[in-house]
């Protein structure tokens, strides 16, 4: 329950401003709360400049008897289409600061059929042990097996810290395994560090639509189980010199099984540029007025060998499919240069795109939050500027 | 057949917005409402009934408000609903939730299909859903754009979309499943579907009723803490590029060949 302290509370309001339920109100100079509404989900505990607020959990302190047992960190590495998804070496990269902040190796786990050649390429990426299971009735991502697959494997070696990719197939097996091993699992990540002292994971991830960044830790419970979003964290360079330990798991067969059939798995003909791996994102946004004014945004994207990508308010109002949207429900994107033409520059779609280099926005309104994140910014309107900069970038090119 | 929809109350996250200056959250006209997503899931399971038969329970984990929740979705065609509701459920993780749904559809008897959305606005975890399939120990696929019953081997043919393409996946019931927007269009809720909602009793269960101890649930059955939160900053070298439209573009293609983009 959400505790107020009368005596320290000053009425000054910040609580009620920043709880996003709307269950604190200051009456007589004091914050109410209405227990009903509230989820305790802590922001005005920190918000409150003068301490006054506590969330009093029932839980004893239950110490998991046997916490000092599990040791490691471990990436769920992901192989699919016959080959390993690259967020899998970004989790690497991130998962090796944290094991050697740890003092413990870095295992990476690969489950699939004939996948042994592949655990030389996880060795490079920064693992120094891989866990293979290996067997024909593995060959298609199935929830089940795979889920039996990791929870045997979890439960044989104990990992204090294990990290998937939040993505498609780590988003529909991984809470089914947290799920039964009664522990806690954190999604889509963008920020992960240890506290040495408890080696507690700290997992920082968007909440309320990217409005606030949580931290959340899993203190009492192993292993502490994260997702992480693709295109956040740097793989490494790969290291050829590097060495490791390949170790295969033999497993019940009985774990394997199903009863849910794969009839047919297809992959899509991608068309246009893939979004994640441009350089050059042209992005518009509902500022582009009219589906009619993308043509301008295709144009430049095309000039520039770039991809093109939108917000949330250019793949509702149908202009583009939801394919090319970026943002907190869309793709998270770091290109070298993006342009956001017309784009207002939503928290949701800022948390998307705020990794690239460099930052051009174009908007009419001078104060549209894309300017406060941007590193060139032009007051104007796209249907000047665009034609505009696509007539001196054809010039400069000789077209 | 039983088909029960997990749906949850959220706040409309569209419209909260930050004030970067107090750094605090802007709530002013912000209402609670169905998880878009969740009206997919509501659609689909009635959907579904329409052709096959039985009926649709719609339920939720959430404060006494979320009742009105509830209410929406019978005017959208659910046949009974149920509010898991006790101040022992507030503050769950996902881990908490899904111990508490599963113990709510157990009470039900047990279901065919249990429908999810993809995943709530406000969280965006994707976690409850296959986190529920595992604890009732369904069968279940996430993502799913299409779905038919096929009555002789009594399975779902679902498409399950993935980062590249999709699957096409036979999943015997019973099953769980989470959905897409794209699965369907949600119709509106009609008249006699609104007068229906208005008048219908909504049991409440709480952890007594449930049978769970409340050490196990809310706050206190999960195990993931929010330690700190903080509203994001970014950082911009910002410039602001002056003159006419000639003379900002000029500037901006300059900064670019600088920066070895051009």
């Amino acid at each position: 329950m959400l505790k107020i302290d009368k005596d320290k509370c000053t009425g000054c309001g910040e609580c009620e401003e920043v709880c996003a339920f709307g269950a604190i109100s200051i009456k007589d100079d004091v914050a109410e709360i209405d227990h009903d509404t509230c989820t305790l989900c802590g922001t005005c505990v920190d918000t409150c400049p003068s301490g006054a607020l506590e969330i009093e959990s029932k839980k004893e302190e239950q110490k998991i008897l046997d916490k000092d047992n599990w040791r490691g960190v471990w990436v769920i590495a992901e192989f699919r289409s016959g080959r390993l998804f690259p967020v899998t070496f970004e989790l690497l990269g991130c998962a090796r600061k944290l094991a050697d902040k740890l003092d413990v190796p870095l295992s990476a786990v690969l489950i699939g059929n004939n996948v042994k050649d592949f655990a030389s390429e996880l060795i490079k990426y920064g693992a120094d042990q891989i866990y293979i299971v290996d067997h024909p009735n593995l060959a298609q991502f199935l929830e089940i097996p795979y889920t039996n697959v990791l929870v045997e494997l979890i439960k044989r070696y104990k990992p204090e810290i294990i990290l998937a990719g939040a993505t498609a197939q780590g988003r529909s097996y991984i809470p089914a395994v947290a799920t039964i091993l009664e522990t806690g699992l954190t999604a889509d990540c963008t920020e992960l560090d240890v506290r040495i002292e408890d080696r507690a994971l700290l997992q920082t991830r968007p909440a309320f639509g990217g409005n606030l960044l949580a931290t959340i830790v899993c203190p009492n419970h192993r292993p502490q189980m994260a997702t992480v979003r693709p295109h956040v964290m740097k793989a490494l360079e790969p290291d050829d010199s590097r060495e490791g330990e390949i170790i295969e798991v033999k497993i019940d067969e009985s774990l394997f099984e199903t009863s849910t059939k794969l009839l047919e798995s297809t992959v899509e003909e991608q068309t246009g540029v893939d979004l994640a791996n441009a350089d050059i994102i042209i992005t518009a946004g509902r500022g582009m007025e009219s589906k009619e004014n993308l043509s301008l945004v295709e144009e430049l994207a095309k000039l520039l060998d770039g991809a093109v990508g939108a917000t949330r308010a250019v793949t509702d109002a149908g202009w583009l499919s939801e394919r090319h949207q970026i943002g907190q429900t869309g793709k998270t994107v770091s290109p070298k240069l993006y342009v956001g033409c017309g784009v207002s520059g939503a928290i949701q779609h800022i948390v998307g795109m705020k990794g690239s280099d460099i930052i051009v926005a174009i908007n009419k309104d001078p104060d549209a939050p894309i300017f406060d994140v941007s590193t060139y910014g032009i007051v104007g309107d796209v249907k000047e500027v665009l034609p505009k900069l696509i007539e001196k970038i054809k010039k400069e090119k000789g077209l | 057949m039983r088909f029960v929809v997990c749906i949850k109350q959220v706040p409309d996250a569209a419209n909260v917005r930050f004030d970067p200056e107090k750094g605090t959250l802007i709530r002013e006209g912000v209402e609670a409402m169905i998880n878009p997503f969740d009206l997919n899931a509501i659609e689909a399971a009635v959907q579904l009934k329409e052709q096959l038969g039985g009926e649709v329970v719609c339920i939720t984990m959430g404060p006494p408000q979320a009742e009105s929740a509830l209410r929406d979705a019978l005017a959208l065609g659910v046949d009974s609903a149920v509010l898991l509701s006790d101040r022992a459920f507030a503050g769950a993780d996902t881990l908490a939730t899904t111990r508490t749904l599963a113990a709510g559809i157990k009470k039900l008897g047990g279901a065919d299909i249990v429908f999810c959305g993809k995943q709530a606005i406000d969280g965006d975890t994707a976690q409850v859903g296959p986190g529920l399939a595992a604890r009732l120990g369904l069968n279940y696929a996430t993502c799913i754009s299409e779905l038919e019953f096929i009555k002789d081997t009594n399975c779902l043919k679902v498409k399950r979309a993935w980062e590249e393409g999709y699957d096409i996946l036979e999943i015997k019931l019973p099953a769980l499943v989470t959905v897409l927007t794209c699965i369907n269009t949600p119709r509106v809720p009609s008249l006699k579907g609104k007068l229906k909602a208005k008048k219908a009793n909504i049991p409440v269960w709480g952890a007594k009723d449930l049978g769970l101890d409340t050490s196990l649930v809310g706050l206190s059955g999960s195990p993931t803490q929010v330690v700190t939160t903080c509203v994001p900053k970014f950082e911009a070298k910002k410039e602001m590029l002056e003159g006419d439209v000639e003379e900002k573009v000029d500037t901006l293609l300059n900064r670019l060949k600088e920066a070895g983009i051009l």
